[in-house]
């Protein structure tokens, strides 16, 4: 026997009663629907998002199916970084104990979006690299060879690359652009006076390379640091520069050479920051005088072309950190983690021969080459 | 007779039911909310993300354990063929989707060579092996199926509130409370 009592008749819905209440259904799935899309940036074409950005930079160098949208030239190298110790006091992460061995395979680059530019129309070289810690933690850091960025934020990131988009007549960028942005961008100044003596290298070997983003470090009592980190090679470069060879690909050349005869070094060293050194602009450089930890030695041992080599498929992501290191309060590094995944997704669907959702993209570029 | 078949959903599967509706809903929200940012928003997000991800994995196994266990109560005598159907699709579809978002997200990073963090210092070992072909797909994988995840909560959602705006047909309240 069921005890349950008998529900009470429902009231009939009059046919304008249903026709509310369905309304109602609507309206509440509309409002949700809408917040989704709200939330993905669909209803607010104005909004600066990684999409945006990685666009521009294929509108400016052409899109260039499975190659970075940025840095697309470069090789990949492979070596082991040799820890002193002397970080270890500042930092916990098992990169900086005291002997220790990481292995590491990094990326040389120039920048810009054309895999196939000359390596002498840059004056920058970048390093990028992933150290694989023995506890499955990884660090990954992309450096380049200015002392600073030209931007603070990426907002103004995004009005440089709008300005220095290439005109259809010249195909250059348009001076005049240029220099309004220059104008408008006034913490673009120590780049501008950098670029001005600035030369392209004839090797990557002899650069330095900076992390420009600060950090922070982290020690085992929970100390923090502010930090900045580079890497000063061993080799010197010759005095007063050196005519660049005429194959547009000599960087790669002059690597795989110094190569063939050994390891190559670079000492990573880390800038502490003194207190109120600032740590949300990569336009400015921490004044001379502070402390410099020479962490360890770099030894880069070879090289393989990057269409098959270790680190095409890597994204030199700066926010994959080991722990006893921290990200800083710098806007550019929350920018670049997105931005970078958003290329990463398109390379790697490039490769797979899948398509990227929400690619806006112009139709790919030909390799001149072929 | 005692055997009077439950007309609503047990205590337990009732809180399971809510409480991962309300995180996975915010699940999508967060995901299309990060990949359309580029401020710290993103990085936080993303740390949120992750973790949340796994912890409605372990919540999804629990709650399709209890689902097997104690069953599910019937859907109304009257409910047409059609209905019927659709109403046993979509649940499937929901369960399946469940457990796949998760399982993809995981496996993505794993196939992108990236440490899948779950927080701080703790790891989870890459559930498949480094290739960004399968990256590539999985990724895709992964912003599709939400978007069908969205769409067939969505019509979830508006079918819930049919049966209790419309049909008031006690469907509603077997989720909503206990016993009368
Ligand atoms: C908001 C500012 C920035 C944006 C939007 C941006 C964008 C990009 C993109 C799209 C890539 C290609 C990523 C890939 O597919 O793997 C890239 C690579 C790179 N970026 Fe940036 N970048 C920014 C700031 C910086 C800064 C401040 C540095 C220097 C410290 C830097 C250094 C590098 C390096 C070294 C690479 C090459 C990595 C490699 O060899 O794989 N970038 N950038
Ligand atoms: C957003 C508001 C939601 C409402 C109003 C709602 C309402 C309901 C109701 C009334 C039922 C009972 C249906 C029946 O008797 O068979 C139900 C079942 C179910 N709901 Fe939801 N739901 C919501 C969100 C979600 C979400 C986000 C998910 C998961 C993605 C979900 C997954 C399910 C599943 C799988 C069942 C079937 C349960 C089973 O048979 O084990 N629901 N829901
Ligand atoms: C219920 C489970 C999950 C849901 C509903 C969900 C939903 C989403 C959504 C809607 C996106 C945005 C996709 C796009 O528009 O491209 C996304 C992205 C992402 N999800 Fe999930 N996700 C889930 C679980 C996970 C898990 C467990 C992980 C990893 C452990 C994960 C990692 C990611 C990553 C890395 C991204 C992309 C970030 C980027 O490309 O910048 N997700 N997710």
């Amino acid at each position: 026997m069921s005890d349950q009592p008998t529900p009470p008749p429902k009231p009939i819905l009059s046919p304008f009663q249903t026709a509310s209440r369905l309304g109602v259904i609507l309206v509440v799935i509309a409002l949700l629907g809408g917040a989704f899309a709200y939330t993905g940036g669909w209803l607010d074409p104005q909004r600066l998002t990684p999409t945006r950005i990685v666009d521009s930079f294929e509108q400016a160098s052409g899109r260039h199916p499975g190659f970075r949208r940025n840095h697309a030239k470069g090789v990949c190298v492979v070596g082991l970084f040799v820890s002193t110790g002397a970080a270890a006091k500042f930092s916990s992460a098992e990169v900086f104990a005291p002997g220790r061995r990481t292995p590491v395979v990094g990326r040389f680059a120039i920048p810009g979006g054309n895999p196939y530019a000359p390596d002498g129309g840059v004056p920058i070289r970048s390093l990028a690299l992933r150290f694989n810690q023995l506890n499955g933690q990884q660090w990954r850091t992309g450096m380049n060879s200015m002392p600073v960025f030209p931007v603070a934020t990426p907002q103004a990131f995004y009005e440089q690359l709008q300005a220095s988009q290439p005109v259809a007549a010249t195909g250059k960028p348009d001076p005049e652009r240029m220099k309004a942005f220059f104008a408008a961008h006034p913490e673009t100044a120590p780049f501008l006076q950098w670029v001005k003596s600035a030369k392209p290298s004839a090797s990557f070997a002899t650069e330095a390379y900076n992390g420009l983003n600060a950090f922070f470090l982290v020690n085992d009592a929970g100390q923090r640091q502010a930090v900045r980190w580079g890497l000063v090679p061993e080799e010197t470069a010759q005095p007063g520069g050196q005519p660049l060879p005429a194959d547009p690909d000599f960087l790669a050349q002059d690597l795989a050479q110094r190569l063939a005869h050994g390891p190559l070094r670079w000492h990573l060293t880390l800038i502490l920051a003194n207190p109120g050194d600032p740590t949300n602009d990569a336009t400015k450089q921490w004044p001379a005088g502070r402390t410099v930890v020479d962490a360890g030695t770099l030894l880069l041992q070879s090289t393989e072309p990057q269409d098959s080599g270790p680190c095409r498929d890597i994204n030199y992501d700066p926010l994959v950190l080991p722990t006893g290191i921290l990200p800083s309060d710098d806007p550019l590094l929350a920018a670049r983690s997105a931005v970078y995944a958003t290329s990463y997704e398109r390379r790697t669907s490039e490769e797979a021969g899948v398509s990227a959702a929400g690619h806006t993209a112009p139709p790919a570029a030909k390799d001149p080459r072929s | 007779m005692s055997t009077t078949p439950a007309t609503n959903f047990s205590l337990p599967a009732r809180v399971l039911h809510w409480t991962m509706a309300v995180l996975i809903l915010a699940m999508l929200f967060i995901g299309v909310g990060m990949v359309a940012s580029i401020s710290e928003r993103h990085e936080w997000l993303v740390q949120i993300h992750k973790p949340l991800g796994i912890a409605l994995l372990v919540l999804v196994v629990l709650r399709l354990f209890i689902r097997l266990k104690r069953g599910a109560p019937p859907l109304p005598a009257d409910l047409p063929g059609i209905q019927r159907r659709l109403a046993h699709l979509s649940h499937l579809a929901l369960y399946l989707l469940m457990f796949l978002m998760p399982l993809i997200g995981w496996s993505m990073l794993s196939a992108g060579g990236y440490p899948v963090i779950l927080y701080g210092p703790v790891l989870l070992p890459p559930i498949v092996p480094e290739n960004p072909l399968l990256f590539a797909i999985l990724r895709q994988a992964h912003t599709y199926l939400a978007f069908l995840l969205f769409l067939t909560i969505l019509g979830h959602l508006g079918a819930a509130l049919y049966h209790g705006l419309i049909r008031r047909d006690g469907v509603f309240s077997s989720m909503a409370r206990g016993k009368p």
